[in-house]
């Protein structure tokens, strides 16, 4: 059992009902200020004819429901969350701490450049680091989440062959990849084209050499890819795209684990972008915000979204609108800034050397939890040794006792911990995607490789405990078909059928 | 640890990159530091900043300085929601998925739509979103009213590049062709105008178009709902449903839309199920709509989004209620219209648009640049409002929250003259 987690023996109460059932008429929490002006309307024409039924309640309804919600809810606060692919590390309160200063938290996007010079080098400074780590020359922190990020990085590999006259219409994906890059590609004007793995999980060189033409705009690639696997021959599959004129398209997901060991730059992207939630500090939310900033090589610099932070000659920073060559505004303001300032505080509260040893550690973490799963859940590509992740597989447990795992995923909970990512990478079948982070202990590991044993130990004895877990959250399996069907999608309304 | 994975070292764990590739020197950062040195860099940072904290802020231009009442962060805050991922599991994640279906039915029932998504990154995306959605082979034209905000055009127009459209700005009627795909209004619009939004919106349905309204949440205390307008889509900017100015993001993306077209929504939506003994729960849903099952047929590409944005947003909605929305904003209303009487007593300022009635923002004519006269309004201990130049580089709007006090209006008017007859 997880020492950290709420162990529970029998299950909590479900929920005690949405917020709207704790109505009645004419409460409420809100006070203004008394209006001090004379009181205006708008016209009768525009005004709302009956008032929107939100919520009637004090502030101690607030509070109490919202803590009850609360607490049905597991984070990274609560125990380890080593959802693959997802970097769910504990992130230091200070970044909270900073990113509450007044300073930055009330200053309106639109004030003079003159009265956010904090902001400003702050910026600066993080854009220099992020280059650094990923041997770019300039960087955009405008896109507000990866997903933006593949879609600017897109648009300035179309920008950037539109201006050499040559129109390429095809992006290659490793067939593993997120599924982000798919859709970005196509949204970005491009034909998604996927290239295979190999047998031991690396792209297929062979293969991608049949694809590459003058056709390609570009690869995408995240190394370690996809499945945890460092691309070894990253140096020739990135000549091999800059023969053809095609630009290399360095996807940030799995960044943590390279710090300060290799830099997309070094090893022939033009393009990366930054999962900063990822890569360092932000608490993820329920599932955001996030940010991702983009990186490009010297040649691309012109094409970045506008504005970028400039230094005049005189110290004093500001944002270059004035840039002919950008592919424009991809946010309605210059990005996630509370999410940056985060960034900032993980990237120099931990330095160089800490970063390093962020990645470093993540790998440790990972081989070793891989090693103490492997006799359970055998890896899906033995024959590449892991690096911050791993991807196991759960098809022989699966054969043998008829036990999937979404059932073991379920009897971890029970057992007290989150469990890992399952059902991906899609090529891969009864996928477990582990990322445990630098962030947990060796006990933590311990006692999470434990919970995995047990549960693949109960599949051969007591199927049945895995089957129905879990018993210990407040509600159990919830009907994801019925609610697909019978949409109930907000409250007052009753289910539509399908 | 190393011994249980038969390594000597954890330098080995990195010896499959190629030894050209890697880095051999320590990376250009210097060395970490303690949190306490690392909170006085931060503070050195923040402490050149200005902001709305030391300034009176009347800026405006789709981030605003509302209200945002202590309870909202003490319970958004909390690390069970904070520090949660994606609701994958929803067994462990009953909190978040009941907030975020909590605020979907508000914004349901903020705008008179069906059904909402569980965020985008901001309006300007969230508009992006709303057209793609609209987007048919055979409809493929954007039409855009001039009263959008242009940031939020050009956040379009950086998309359609990819998409293979180009926005096209429309003034008074829309003109609109078997062809177009949507028509975009921005209600009130950039210059805190009310538009004729009804009208534009039946024109969009005569020739089988979409209807698109950009709107402002905290208006709809005192203006009519997108829905009851005829919009089939509204996105809106829901940085002032509880959440701080924090220079432009994170703010939410809002969108809601009609029941017909639950399908083509972006991003995530939860909704209501039973769990296996018949209790009401929970789930993310639709999800065969989204990029990591629909790959390169989604419509959308979002993944992570601003569900604390959400939570938040909830909050603060169901802390307004619908005496507090309605309330707030008639004080919008007042305040913004008496500030508006103000400035227009200011020698060589003058209203743009004279008898619009507005919501909260105003946009005034100066006998010098807006620029001009903000930098030296900071000096003032004022944030005066913002620049539009689509309409004259002398065009200020300036929007006036509840939070402004009389005095602070009466204060501002006096700046003011005293700036422009410098």
């Amino acid at each position: 059992m997880n020492e950290g987690a709420p162990v529970r023996t029998q299950a909590p109460a479900a929920s005690a009902g949405t917020i709207d059932l704790r109505s009645s008429p004419g409460r409420r929490a809100s006070v203004l200020a008394p209006l001090d002006v004379p009181g205006a309307e708008v016209p009768a024409d525009h005004a709302r004819a009956r008032p929107a039924a939100l919520p009637e309640v004090a502030e101690i309804d607030l509070v109490r429901h919202y803590t009850m919600l609360s607490q049905q809810n597991y984070g990274v606060d609560t125990g380890p969350y080593p959802l693959g692919s997802c970097t769910m590390k504990y992130n230091p309160k200070v970044a909270e701490t900073v990113a509450a200063f007044p300073g930055f938290q009330r200053a309106h996007p639109l004030q003079p450049d003159s009265t956010v010079q904090g902001t400003l080098e702050m910026l600066w400074r993080l854009e220099r680091a992020l280059c650094e780590i990923t041997g770019m020359a300039r960087a955009t922190l405008q896109p507000p989440a990866g997903a933006c990020g593949e879609m600017t990085g897109l648009l300035i590999m179309r920008a950037f062959h539109e201006d050499q006259g040559s129109a390429r219409t095809r992006v290659l994906i490793p067939d593993s990849a997120h599924g982000t890059n798919p859709a970005s590609v196509r949204l970005a004007g491009f034909e998604a084209v996927g290239v295979p793995s190999d047998e031991r999980g690396l792209v297929d060189v062979g293969a991608l050499r049949e694809l590459v033409d003058e056709r390609v705009a570009g690869l995408m690639l995240t190394n370690p890819n996809t499945l945890g696997l460092f691309e070894e021959r990253i140096e020739e599959i990135a000549a091999m795209l800059h023969a053809v004129g095609a630009l290399v398209y360095y996807d940030g997901a799995n960044l943590n684990a390279i710090m300060g060991k290799v830099r997309p730059g070094d090893m022939g992207f033009d393009i990366v972008h930054i999962n900063t939630h990822k890569t360092f500090a932000t608490p993820h939310g329920g599932g955001g915000p996030g940010a991702g900033p983009v990186g490009v090589a010297e040649h691309l610099v012109d094409y970045l979204p506008a504005p970028i932070v400039a230094r005049d000659h005189d110290g004093a920073f500001r944002w270059d609108r004035d840039r002919p060559r950008s592919i424009g505004r991809l946010h309605g303001f210059n990005g996630n800034m509370a999410v940056l300032v985060r960034a900032y505080a993980y990237v120099f509260g931990h330095g160089g050397d800490g970063l390093t040893e962020v990645s470093e550690l993540a790998a440790l973490n990972a081989n070793y939890l891989a090693a103490l799963m492997v006799p359970d859940f055998p890896l899906a590509y033995p024959g590449s040794p892991p690096m911050h992740e791993f991807v196991a597989t759960g098809q022989a447990l699966k054969k043998e006792t008829g036990i999937k795992v979404t059932d073991i995923a379920k009897r971890v909970i029970d057992l007290g911990y989150h469990p890992s990512t399952v059902y991906f990478p899609l090529v891969v079948e009864e996928a477990m995607m582990v990322e445990p982070t630098e962030t947990e202990s060796k006990q933590t590991l311990d006692g999470m490789a434990e919970a995995f044993r047990r549960a693949a130990g109960e599949a051969h004895i007591d199927p049945d405990l895995l089957r129905e877990a879990p018993v210990t959250t407040p509600v159990r399996r919830l009907d994801e078909a019925r609610a697909a069907r019978q949409l109930k999608l907000r409250w007052g309304a009753g289910a539509t059928p399908d | 640890m190393l011994a249980t994975i038969g390594r000597g070292s954890v330098g080995e764990l990195f010896e499959q990159i190629p030894s050209a590739v890697r880095l051999d020197r320590p990376l250009a950062i210097a060395d970490g530091v303690s949190e306490m040195e690392l909170v006085a860099d931060l503070q050195g940072l923040a402490g050149r900043n200005r902001s709305a904290d030391d300034l009176v802020c009347f800026a405006g231009g789709g981030a605003y300085d509302h209200y945002v009442p202590s309870v909202v962060w003490a319970l958004a805050a909390r690390s069970e929601f904070y520090t949660s991922y994606t609701p994958y599991q929803p067994e462990l994640s009953q909190g978040v998925l009941q907030v975020l279906f909590e605020y979907q039915s508000m914004i349901c029932e903020l705008t008179g739509l069906e059904v909402s998504n569980a965020s985008l990154y901001d309006g300007a995306t969230a508009l992006v979103e709303a057209v793609h959605m609209a987007m048919r082979p055979d409809r493929t034209r954007v039409l855009v009213s001039a009263g959008v905000d242009r940031r939020a055009l050009d956040a379009l127009r950086t998309a359609g590049r990819g998409a293979g459209y180009t926005p096209e700005v429309f003034e008074g009627e829309a003109a609109v062709g078997g062809d177009v795909a949507a028509v975009v209004v921005q209600h009130p619009n950039v210059y805190g105008v009310l538009e004729p939004a009804r009208e534009r919106f039946a024109e969009a349905h005569a020739a089988g178009a979409m209807a698109i309204q950009i709107f402002d949440p905290l208006s709809l205390g005192v203006l009519a709902p997108p829905g009851e307008l005829g919009a089939d889509i509204a996105v809106g900017e829901g940085q002032v449903l509880g959440n701080h100015l924090n220079y432009g993001g994170p703010y939410l993306g809002i969108l809601a839309a009609r029941l017909a077209d639950v399908r083509r929504l972006p991003g995530r939506i939860v909704g209501e199920t039973v769990d296996v003994e018949g209790r009401p729960g929970f789930v993310l849903t639709l999800q065969a709509r989204e990029q990591h099952i629909r790959r390169d047929k989604a419509n959308s590409n979002i993944c992570t989004n601003q569900t604390l944005m959400a939570i938040a947003a909830a909050i603060y909605m169901a802390w307004l209620g619908p005496q507090g929305l309605a309330e707030l904003g008639r004080h919008c209303v007042s305040k913004a219209a008496y500030a508006a009487a103000s400035l227009a007593s200011i020698p060589g300022v003058t209203p743009v648009f004279p008898g619009q009635p507005c919501f909260k923002e105003f946009a005034v004519r100066l006998p010098r640049p807006a620029a001009e006269v903000i930098e030296s309004m900071v000096g003032e201990g004022f944030l005066a409002g913002v620049a539009q130049p689509q309409a004259g580089n002398d065009v200020l709007v300036v929007a006036v929250t509840e939070r402004r006090s009389r005095d602070e209006i009466d204060a501002f008017a006096a700046a003011l003259r005293r700036v422009v007859a410098a």
